[in-house]
This record gives structure tokens, C-alpha cells and sequence, in this order.
């Protein structure tokens, strides 16, 4: 709640917030070694409590790997994991007060769905009375009273995954952990449980970290997000934070799309920094963290781009300083109607390619753009990221 | 609308489909009709005919344009009559099912470590299991009567060392019996058994530690449920034949080790009364009838529940 006010808008490290309150999950400095190889190479990460914390990555960046780490599966080679200020480290899986929702669900097919949400309970030897309240309110709560003696191969994709969230949540576990929750379900369904998701998850109130590789999936669901690749995290963020400040290339390029301008810095002043490029020189609104004569690179994020048959006018610029900067020219290769909008593949006359997406805000539009068109593409200095990584 | 050309196709489809299974289907049918149900009415015509001097009489006779029946149940009443049949199945099948509780006792931990081991040594460890089936059965029977013999090696290796100050009778005694029917039929429980362990998703049991239950209950609640048409396969495996099972009581058996296929044995051959052995081994195939029907009953349940 602090965050807002407390963090600045470019911010690219964490949120003052820890100083506020002791956080939930400490994890620290832990390595997982397989084979002399670290799946996991010295992650730390605070997570606050009530948050929802997506680890997101492609498939071998070690998130599912530091999933189990939290779950007790694997055993770190080095580091902590403090959990509301306990040292879990040394505990069985069976002994941690967190339960995990498996990748497709992991349902036991010879127990009811009843008995699969009592299991839980019954092992930690709660009275049958109270067992038999806890799951009738889990039950509720994911809509599923009326599949209570159902086994769980009689059940739909999207009731077995309720079932594993009611099975995951009865124990009101402190920690919930959502192994790629909706990697199971097809596209359709995936958006709407995704929300539906998320409100349960709010009304129980459980601090959250999930695992994906489905970035729609994290933005809509994460408060935060962590990117992952190669064992490290390399930008926690809220999803704006990650989408519209990428703190690296990697980052950048993995979520959404983006073009990539290699240059050198040319002008390096505090409220603004010229770049210069083969395609064009690029004019940045903002000071950053670079030397004169830097290598470094400029993203464009495609929507942010505009594409038309003629050039800018001065009078369209954000300032006269952006004059001759930000603009590239280059002929259509191909688009994509999308519908709500259309993605552009401009050829630069220095050979590189550049996408560039349009909203079709309009029905009609008087200068319909073609395949081989001759066009310019322009953005505004301050919608630029300059990556230094 | 695409369904309508589909539809025509799928009649077509049903028709040479419905061939194609009737004939693999009807290939072990005729196999079993051939091999198994026309022997066993045989059979069941010899036991229900009457003895003639060295020679049974045919159950129909054919005179003066009479098909004459002779229907002798002599043999199933003194059968039910005579107590020492009665004591013979049971204590077969008494065997036999100490006998598949043993393989199972030391077959489920064998197979469970089978499936859990690397994937790369698993083929050696089974190849071990099956190594016994490349001697002669007669053979390595014959070798454990060498082993426990009064003068075997057991005892002689015992008393060389002082263990033991005079010979341990083990030999045609129903240890010895019921030790050679393990030694034979435990790899018939161990396939099995592994077959449904090494199918297994191990992340079944990551969730029932995960919800708080210990390796032990884990194994007991999740394991040993879902591995029950492993075991039902396995025990049927072992059971059947050991109910039936000659050699092995003839070898290394003794006088207290009754078993139906002994006084089969004798029926035939040594008394010459093919109805009466025809009725002991009718009886006996009743007899195993059920526990196969036990089984198919259980299995049946297991693929409902999708796993088999």
C-alpha cells in the first residue's frame, strides 16, 4: 500500500516497502545445484503477505525448481527460506504449513472428490466434525457441493482444477503455491478461471507465489512478477513496472514484443540523452544510468510506434529538440489484420525490420496502408526505454 | 452440417470395424473353445460316467434307435461324502494361499524398489528376475532338495560351524514345500506388481506429502490403493497354479503336505479311476473359478476408475 507513494515511477529496484514491514517470504541467497549445475543460482526475493507472486520464466529458467525449493521437494545447496520469520529450510514437505496446487492437479483417482479435499485434513488428525465443515465450505467456495462423490476422472478440466485448489486451500496452508494453475486448461477457459482465480484467492486472503511461463497469465493474475531466466531473477516488478521498464534486453524481449536499436550514447545530460543508431538518431526524454559513448540499446515497444505514408509534423512531436530524431522510413513486408488491431513488419532501408502495431480505432481509415507501401515510423522520445543490459 | 458426410462414412467405418473385432476377437474364442471348454466337457462327460472293469462306460450309449443316458454322480456324492477330498482341497488351497501371501510380503518391496530405481538399471534387475526361467524347473527344484536335504548343504554348513548339533528335518515337510512354491512362483508376482508400480505418477505421492502426510502413510493411502490391481493380477498369478501344483508337492512335500494335484495323480494312474480323477478335477476348476472372478470383478472396478 506504501509502494506507491514510497516508489518512484522508473524505479528499477525493490520496493521501499521492505523497510516498511517485515515480509512474509524471505527467501536468501539460495543456490540449487543439480549435478554441479545451479537450476536455482542465488535468488533472493521478498514477498509481502496477502501478495500474489508470479515467477515467470520459459521452461528450464529454474522457476518450477524454486517452487519445489518453497514446498520441500528439493533441498537447497545453499540459503534460507524464512517463512513469517521461521527458518523452514530443514522441514519435510509434510511438516511445512504450505500446500501446493500441482501442474495438472495431481488428483488421487481412487478418492472422491469429498476424500480429496479431506485428505489433508484427516492427516492432521482434525476431529470428523470439523473435517466434514472445512470441506463443505471448500466445496462451496470452488461451486462444486453437488461433485462431492464424483471421482475426479468423472469431472471436467476445469472442475478437476477446482478440486485441486479446494484440496490445496482446505489446510488454510500459509503459503499457496500455483504450479502453472491453468496450463492444463484450454484458451477459452483460461481467462475466465484466471479472474475467477484470483478472487478466491482474495477472499481467502492466502499469500500466493505461483509459477508460469504464460505471461498474460502472470500480468492478469501477479501482483508482482518476477522474470526469470538461468537460475536468476532478473526484475521484480508490478506488471507495468515489468512491461514498461524493462531493466534488461532479456526482460524486454520476453515480455511482449519489442524493437531492439543498437547505439552509442552521443549526448548525455540529465533531462535527456541523444543516441545515435544505423537506423536513426534517437532522442530520449529522460536522463539514465549510461557514460558518453556507451554501447547500449533503445527499446520501442510496437504499439507505442506510429506508422504513416508521410512524415511527422513538427507540430506532432512531444518537442522540437525530437525534430529528425525518432523517425525511421522503410516499406511495408507485410501486416496482420488482427481486428482490433494490425501489426506491421516495416523493412528499414538499412535492412533491419521493425514492428509496429496500429489499433484500429476506426472502421475506415482515408489512407489505408498496404504491403509495399513506402511509409515512415516515428514514436515519442519519452515512450523510449534505453537498456544498458 | 460437416457431421452428415461424416455420418455415412462412420456406418461403413462400423461395419468393417465390427469385422475386423469380431475376428480378433474370435481368434482366442475359438483358441480357448478348442483348447480349454471342449477338454474340460470331456472331462466333465468322464466324471460323470461309471467304471466297467479296467474301463469307464461311455455316458450315451446308441441301441435299438435309443440314445440311452447314463448320468453316474456317484463320483461328485462320495466326493462330498468323503472327508479326506474335502480336507485335500483345503489344504491346498490353504498352501496355495500362504503360498501368495509369502510372494506378495516379499514381492511388493522387491517390485516397488524395481520401479523406483534409475530407468537405466531397471532392465538389468528384471533380467535378474526372469534369470531363473532359463534353467529347467525340474532342475533348480532338484537343487533345493540338495540344499535342505538331512545331509544337504544347509545342514552341513551349519553344523560345520557349530550351529547347530544334529540335523534340522526341512526336507519334505511343509516349509520345504511351501519354500519351493515361492522360490518358483515369485517372479509371477513381481511382474505384475512392477508393471502397475513403474506406471505410477510420482507426483500423486508429492501431493500426499505435500498434504501433510508422512513416506508411510503416503505409501499406505496412496501406493498400496492404487496398486491393488497389481496385486489382485500378482495373487491370481500365484494362486492358481499353487492350487493345483503337482511337481513341487511331489519333490519336496511330504505326508503332511496334502495337495489335490497328488490325489489327482493318483486317481489316474495308480488307481485307474479316470471318473473319479475327472471329478476331482472338476471340482478343482470350480474351485478356481471364484478368486478368478474375484479378480476380473476388481479389475473391472480399476479401469472404471481409470487405471488398470
Amino acid at each position: 500500500m506504501q509502494e506507491g507513494i514510497l516508489v518512484a515511477p522508473h524505479s528499477e529496484s525493490q520496493p521501499a516497502a521492505t523497510a516498511v514491514a517485515a515480509p512474509f517470504l524471505r527467501i536468501q541467497h539460495i543456490v540449487k545445484k543439480f549435478d554441479d549445475v545451479a537450476a536455482v543460482n542465488d535468488v533472493t526475493l521478498d514477498i509481502q503477505q496477502g501478495e500474489i507472486f508470479a515467477l515467470l520464466g520459459s521452461s528450464g529458467c529454474g522457476k518450477s525448481t524454486l517452487l519445489r525449493l518453497l514446498a520441500g521437494f528439493e533441498v537447497p545447496t545453499s540459503g534460507n527460506i524464512l517463512l513469517a520469520g521461521q527458518d523452514i529450510g530443514g522441514l519435510a514437505p509434510y511438516e511445512r504449513p504450505i500446500n501446493m496446487m500441482f501442474q495438472s492437479y495431481a488428483l488421487f483417482p481412487h478418492l472422491t472428490v469429498w476424500d480429496n479435499i479431506a485428505f489433508g485434513l484427516r492427516r492432521d488428525g482434525l476431529p470428523k466434525p470439523q473435517i466434514e465443515e472445512r470441506v463443505s465450505q471448500m466445496l462451496d467456495l470452488v461451486q462444486l457441493t453437488a461433485y462431492a462423490k464424483r471421482k475426479p476422472h468423472q469431472l471436467s478440466g476445469g472442475q478437476q482444477q477446482r478440486v485441486a485448489l479446494a484440496r490445496s486451500l482446505a489446510k488454510r496452508p500459509k503459503l499457496l503455491l500455483l504450479d502453472e494453475p491453468l496450463g492444463a486448461l484450454d484458451a477459452n477457459m483460461r481467462q475466465r478461471t484466471q479472474l475467477e482465480l484470483v478472487d478466491i484467492i482474495h477472499q481467502v486472503g492466502v499469500t500466493c507465489v505461483m509459477v508460469t511461463h504464460d505471461q498474460e497469465e502472470a500480468m492478469t493474475m501477479a501482483t508482482r512478477i518476477g522474470v526469470m531466466s538461468e537460475g536468476k531473477i532478473l526484475q521484480i516488478g508490478a506488471p507495468a513496472e515489468i512491461y514498461e521498464t524493462p531493466n534488461c534486453r532479456f526482460v524486454a524481449d520476453f515480455i511482449g514484443s519489442v524493437n531492439l536499436f543498437q547505439g552509442v550514447v552521443e549526448v548525455d545530460a540529465p533531462d535527456h540523452v541523444v543516441i545515435s543508431s544505423p537506423q536513426c538518431r534517437h532522442y530520449v526524454s529522460h536522463g539514465i544510468t549510461g557514460t558518453l559513448g556507451m554501447g547500449v540499446h533503445v527499446a520501442v515497444r510496437p504499439e507505442k510506434m506510429v506508422i504513416q505514408h508521410t512524415p511527422p509534423l513538427e507540430s506532432e512531436r512531444e518537442s522540437p529538440a525530437e525534430v529528425g530524431c525518432n523517425v525511421v522510413q522503410g516499406v511495408i513486408e507485410n501486416l496482420a489484420y488482427l481486428g482490433s488491431l494490425t501489426t506491421y513488419h516495416v523493412r528499414l532501408d538499412g535492412g533491419s525490420v521493425v514492428k509496429v502495431t496500429h489499433t484500429n480505432a476506426a472502421r475506415h481509415t482515408l489512407t489505408p496502408l498496404s504491403a509495399g507501401d513506402r511509409v515512415f515510423v516515428w514514436w515519442c522520445g519519452s515512450d523510449v526505454v534505453v537498456l544498458t543490459r | 452440417m460437416t457431421s452428415t458426410p461424416f455420418k455415412s462414412h462412420s456406418l461403413f467405418d462400423r461395419l468393417t470395424v465390427s469385422w475386423g473385432r469380431r475376428a480378433v476377437i474370435g481368434v482366442p474364442m475359438v483358441f480357448l473353445l478348442l483348447v480349454f471348454l471342449l477338454p474340460f466337457l470331456v472331462v466333465f462327460k468322464i466324471s460323470l460316467s461309471e467304471m466297467d472293469g479296467v474301463a469307464f462306460k461311455d455316458v450315451a450309449t446308441w441301441s435299438n434307435g435309443w440314445v440311452h443316458f447314463q448320468l453316474h454322480v456317484d463320483n461328485y456324492l462320495s466326493l462330498a461324502q468323503d472327508a479326506l477330498y474335502f480336507e485335500t482341497y483345503l489344504s491346498s488351497v490353504k498352501f496355495a494361499a500362504l503360498t501368495t501371501a509369502i510372494c506378495l510380503l516379499l514381492a511388493y518391496p522387491f517390485a516397488y524398489f524395481l520401479a523406483r530405481s534409475p530407468a537405466d538399471r531397471r532392465p538389468a534387475l528384471l533380467m535378474l528376475v526372469m534369470l531363473p526361467f532359463w534353467t529347467s524347473f525340474l532342475l533348480r527344484v532338484y537343487a533345493w532338495k540338495m540344499l535342505l536335504a538331512d545331509a544337504g548343504v544347509f545342514n552341513n554348513l551349519a553344523m560345520a560351524y557349530g550351529l547347530i548339533s544334529e540335523p534340522v528335518k526341512m526336507m519334505n515337510t511343509p516349509f520345504s514345500m511351501v519354500l519351493g512354491m515361492v522360490y518358483t512362483y515369485l517372479p509371477f508376482m513381481i511382474l505384475p506388481l512392477y508393471a502397475n508400480l513403474v506406471k505410477m505418477d510420482l507426483r500423486l505421492l508429492e501431493a500426499a506429502l505435500d498434504l501433510g502426510a508422512t513416506p508411510w502413510q503416503a505409501f499406505w493411502r496412496i501406493t498400496v490403493p492404487l496398486s491393488r490391481s497389481g496385486i489382485a493380477a500378482g495373487s491370481v498369478l500365484v494362486f492358481i497354479p499353487c492350487v493345483g501344483e503337482f511337481v513341487i508337492p511331489e519333490l519336496l512335500g511330504g505326508p503332511q503336505t496334502l495337495m489335490i494335484g497328488r490325489v489327482l495323480w493318483d486317481e489316474f494312474f495308480s488307481n485307474n479311476d479316470w471318473p473319479m480323477a475327472a471329478t476331482v478335477a472338476v471340482v478343482m476348476v470350480l474351485l478356481i473359478i471364484v478368486p478368478v472372478a474375484l479378480f476380473s470383478k476388481s479389475r473391472a472396478e480399476g479401469r472404471a476408475e481409470g487405471r488398470v
